[in-house]
């Protein structure tokens, strides 16, 4: 770890930097949501992103899922510069966004929801009809690969929970091999128990190679799951810290801004 | 041996329970109500279980079962076309008006279905790109159709003499009319694209959440201009049994079709807030409708009492929809 990185300035010639987005800036009209961020998301590890409210984590999550392409800066995938302005251009990256309203649809089965918009076909043209088979049992493999409480795929998600929709919405983006999947606030709405097992999952996804980029207010959360720690404030990612090397209170000083970076 | 006895007896005993909760009898309304109606004219009376009556029940059915699944296609989106019956009447008109110009009955009844075709897209186009409310567009294009097809006829019905059109009335395998075999083709084939094709996936889901089936890349513009379409073409299909039905190209209103289908989607047990697909519920739900009105003709009760006894069955069935299982 070198200096220039805590200052949230990376140098990208690290190999297991997986993505870097330098000086990424972004106005909405008068408001310049950022201001010139910087971060990187390392292979095989979940990094985690806090901030005040306002402070940008939102806005810079969806440059790098693709719904608001930044105003300048660079992301670099793979040693690539890449840019999208689609999260549809974005998944072709490899970069999959677990939303957070989870873009379910209740009265669809948990298959269904898994395959929705790339469903397995076979015949050809106009006789194509879907893969029933394959499709339950591919997304029957890579939710319990993933998930711990997995619900059967034919049940329907209206009668799932929601740490169980958590988990599929989360299965369904690690499932079609993203490199990186972001996710905001994946347990913002659940009880103790379904937190622990969606924390599970995000675990096995790092265990799987993903790279996971985790917006979280909870800071015993982010202590427990993460390798890496941006911090930003007023559009800036003011600080970077491996999470094994800070503390609770180091955080929330440098979130409040009561310490410099 | 004795474990699939027990089985068996578990089985029956988890059926019997079922039918102990209210939300059996309403998941299950119109297979129900059908059964209970049949029972009853039957004992009612003695023509009701003839062969005669049978067939004559089915082919009088074909047309409500075709319109029934092509309403099921746009209320499974969350829609709702008032103008089916209407686009049913301008797709007879147009078959009136090609016939009379000597026109064969195979081009007559494409033109048939191209003129349902246009009310079609109309309403697709309103609903899906003018954001226009599905209610109010269809009832516009609802008024539209009915008066083009007055304007096209002069307001006067176009008698058919085709052999075609005779063949298909009185044609039959069995006790089957060769109107409810399209009908129960129309049946299948609609099954078929509901449950078995990546569109018909893509309907239900833009039913039970839009928002979610276009983060996830479904286009719903498509998908609702497709339904529309459907449903618009099956009612020109439909018109054709319609014309070969009375012999002639009536441009009459036929309102009792038009509620008949959304009231044998309700009977079928399809939410018409969207997201549920059913295709056989729908099609139970217009065989109930025709038994019911075929019933009371034999019982010698009065034309009259017909709509309201529809009226009551639907408001009922409506009312059981309440208690279904989400």
């Amino acid at each position: 770890m070198t200096d220039t990185m805590a200052t949230g300035f990376p140098a990208s010639t690290d190999p297991d930097v997986l993505l870097s987005a330098t000086n990424i800036k972004k106005s909405f009209g008068g408001v310049h949501a950022l201001k010139g961020a910087s971060i990187e998301l390392r292979r095989g590890e979940i990094t985690a992103l806090i901030g005040d409210n306002g402070a940008g984590k939102s806005t810079l999550v969806r440059c790098l899922s693709g719904i608001h392409p930044p105003d300048s800066g660079t992301i670099t995938l793979d040693g690539e510069v890449v840019s999208f302005g689609t999260p549809k251009e974005a998944q072709k990256h490899k970069i999959e966004t677990v939303q957070q309203n989870l873009a379910l649809v209740e009265d669809l089965a948990v298959w269904q929801n898994f395959f929705l918009g790339r469903e397995l076909t076979h015949g050809f043209g106009p006789f194509r009809t879907l893969n029933r088979k394959l499709m339950k049992s591919t997304a029957q493999t890579l939710i319990t690969d993933l998930a711990v409480n997995v619900p059967p795929v034919s049940s329907k998600v209206r009668r799932l929970s929601g740490g169980q929709r958590q988990a599929l919405a989360i299965a369904r983006a690690a499932g079609w091999g993203g490199k990186i999947v972001i996710m905001d606030e994946p347990t913002a709405a659940l009880g103790v128990q379904e937190t622990e097992k969606v924390e599970q999952t995000i675990r096995s996804l790092r265990d799987n190679g993903v790279a996971v980029l985790l917006i979280s207010h909870n800071f015993d959360q982010v202590m427990r799951l993460s390798d890496h720690v941006w911090v930003m404030r007023a559009g800036l990612a003011v600080a970077g810290r491996r999470t094994a090397e800070t503390s609770g209170e180091e955080l929330v000083a440098l979130i409040t801004g009561a310490k410099e970076a | 041996m004795t474990t699939i006895a027990k089985e068996r007896q578990g089985a029956l005993q988890s059926l019997l329970g079922q039918t102990r909760q209210l939300s059996f009898w309403a998941e299950h309304a119109a297979p129900i109500g059908l059964v209970a109606l049949v029972i009853v004219f039957s004992i009612l009376s003695p023509s009701f279980l003839t062969f005669g009556n049978i067939r004559a029940m089915l082919v009088a059915a074909a047309i409500l079962v075709i319109l029934a699944v092509a309403q099921a296609f746009v209320i499974t989106t969350g829609g709702i076309d008032l103008s089916i019956s209407a686009t049913m009447t301008f797709g007879a008109v147009g078959f009136g008006i090609a016939w009379q110009a000597g026109l064969g009955f195979v081009p007559a009844a494409l033109i048939a279905v191209l003129a349902a075709l246009i009310i079609g897209i109309l309403n697709g186009l309103l609903i899906a790109k003018g954001k226009v409310t599905d209610f109010i567009v269809t009832l516009g294009t609802l008024s539209m159709a009915t008066g083009l097809a007055l304007i096209v006829s002069d307001g006067k019905p176009i008698t058919v003499n085709s052999s075609e059109l005779l063949t298909l009335t009185s044609g039959s395998i069995g006790p089957f009319g060769y109107p409810i075999i399209l009908a129960a083709i129309v049946g299948l084939a609609g099954w078929f694209v509901m449950f078995r094709t990546r569109f018909g996936l893509h309907i239900q889901a833009v039913g039970g959440s839009e928002e979610s089936a276009v983060a996830n890349g479904v286009s719903a513009v498509k998908v609702r201009i497709a339904v529309y379409l459907i449903c618009a073409g099956l009612a020109g299909l439909a018109s054709l049994l319609l014309v070969a039905r009375v012999g002639a190209a009536e441009p009459a209103i036929n309102t009792a079709y038009l509620l008949n289908a959304i009231a044998a989607v309700v009977l079928g047990g399809v939410s018409l807030t969207g997201g549920k697909a059913k295709i056989v519920g729908p099609i139970i739900g217009a065989l109930l409708l025709t038994a019911l009105t075929n019933g009371l003709t034999l019982l010698g009760v009065s034309q009259f009492y017909q709509p309201l006894a529809v009226g009551l069955v639907v408001v009922l069935a409506a009312l059981l929809t309440r208690y279904q299982k989400k």
